[in-house]
């Protein structure tokens, strides 16, 4: 969409902040794996050190009446702690450091997201693919691992007759193998199109302000996207959860593949 | 019509036509909260323990409704 002024996709544009080089490939234009420091690394690598920093400094006065910065840190990890408890079961603390992981990892990656003229690190595909199949991943190795052949019951819903089986197995079969795709599509799907909508508002009423006598109505748009902003927020803090959870879901049928 | 502008026109009502899709998820969205509402209302003492439920089938059904949404988008920057 060359002809629009106002670029609502431009924010997602990865930049590279410093190259580091070109390996392999025959020296042609577009050849090769072009390694760089791109804004959507810096980010990731700043998300890492406000939780890292977080958690440390939660943690390294271990007082039995807890500092604020303590009470967070404490509040933070019952908080995971018992979603993976409620969803995944007592068996299922042992995954509590990747359930922890990567929801303060999407949380934390979320609210930069919503700084102006921050760079969105879960607004990529290719970031929230790769985390659905680490968990994906997870849960099928973790499940043969666990289980043996037995985790195939996880196709076999227990309690159906045997003559609709035929149909009912490979219907569960695509939705396990759609889980990945799900998992990933609807993180990166919020985001995006969030961040979208508030762009869109925001260009609208740049595009009004410059409409001369038509002016006076922006203030609608302005107010739209501030109740946006707000949305989005909430938005950013519930994909996060909801992906945390989902994980527990499917570690949950990794333990337990008879449902 | 030139072929570059038909295949635009039929770009954006493509990607018009693929939100329509959103309308569904919003019904499902509607009633696992407003469900979730009149249940919560008549044992409200049983409303947190399912709130995790609650959320785990507004994830599941907002999912069909951003893929009609990614549809769109496929349709509008990568056709």
């Amino acid at each position: 969409m060359a002809e629009q002024p106002i670029e609502p996709i431009h924010q997602f544009r990865i930049t590279s902040l410093f190259d580091i080089g070109t390996f392999g490939g025959n020296g042609a234009e577009g050849s090769g794996t072009h390694i760089a420091f791109t804004n959507s690394a810096l980010f990731m690598v700043l998300t890492v050190g406000l939780i890292l920093a977080f958690l440390i400094l939660g943690s390294q006065r271990r007082a039995i009446v807890p500092s604020r910065t303590q009470l967070m840190t404490e509040m933070t990890y019952e908080f995971v702690a018992n979603m993976v408890r409620n969803t995944a079961g007592h068996d299922g603390m042992k995954f509590l450091p990747l359930v922890a992981s990567l929801f303060l990892f999407v949380l934390v990656a979320n609210l930069f997201g919503m700084f102006p003229y921050f760079f969105t690190v879960t607004s990529h595909l290719i970031i929230t693919a790769m985390m659905a199949l680490l968990v994906f991943l997870t849960v099928v190795i973790y499940g043969f691992y666990k289980n043996g052949v037995r985790f195939l019951k996880v196709f076999v819903p227990s309690g159906i007759p045997w003559y609709i089986i035929w149909i009912v197995v490979p219907i569960e079969i695509l939705s396990f193998l759609s889980r990945p795709v799900s998992h990933s599509l609807r993180l990166w799907g919020n985001i995006l199109a969030g961040h979208i909508v508030l762009k869109v508002f925001g260009g609208m009423v740049v595009a009004l302000l410059a409409a001369g006598a038509w002016g006076v109505i922006s203030v609608l748009p302005f107010v739209m996207a501030v109740a946006m902003t707000g949305l989005e927020v909430l938005v950013a803090a519930l994909q996060a959860f909801v992906f945390a959870v989902l994980t527990c879901v499917y570690l949950h049928d990794a333990m337990h593949p008879g449902h | 019509m030139d072929p570059e502008a038909a295949k635009l026109m039929g770009k954006l009502i493509g990607a018009g036509i693929a939100c329509i899709g959103m309308g569904g998820a919003g019904v499902g969205v509607g009633v696992i909260f407003g469900n979730y509402l009149t249940g919560a209302l008549r044992n409200p003492a049983a409303a947190a323990s399912q709130f995790s439920n609650l959320i785990f089938g507004f994830a599941v059904t907002e999912a069909m409704g951003i893929f009609s949404l990614v549809i769109a988008f496929l349709l509008l920057y990568a056709v």
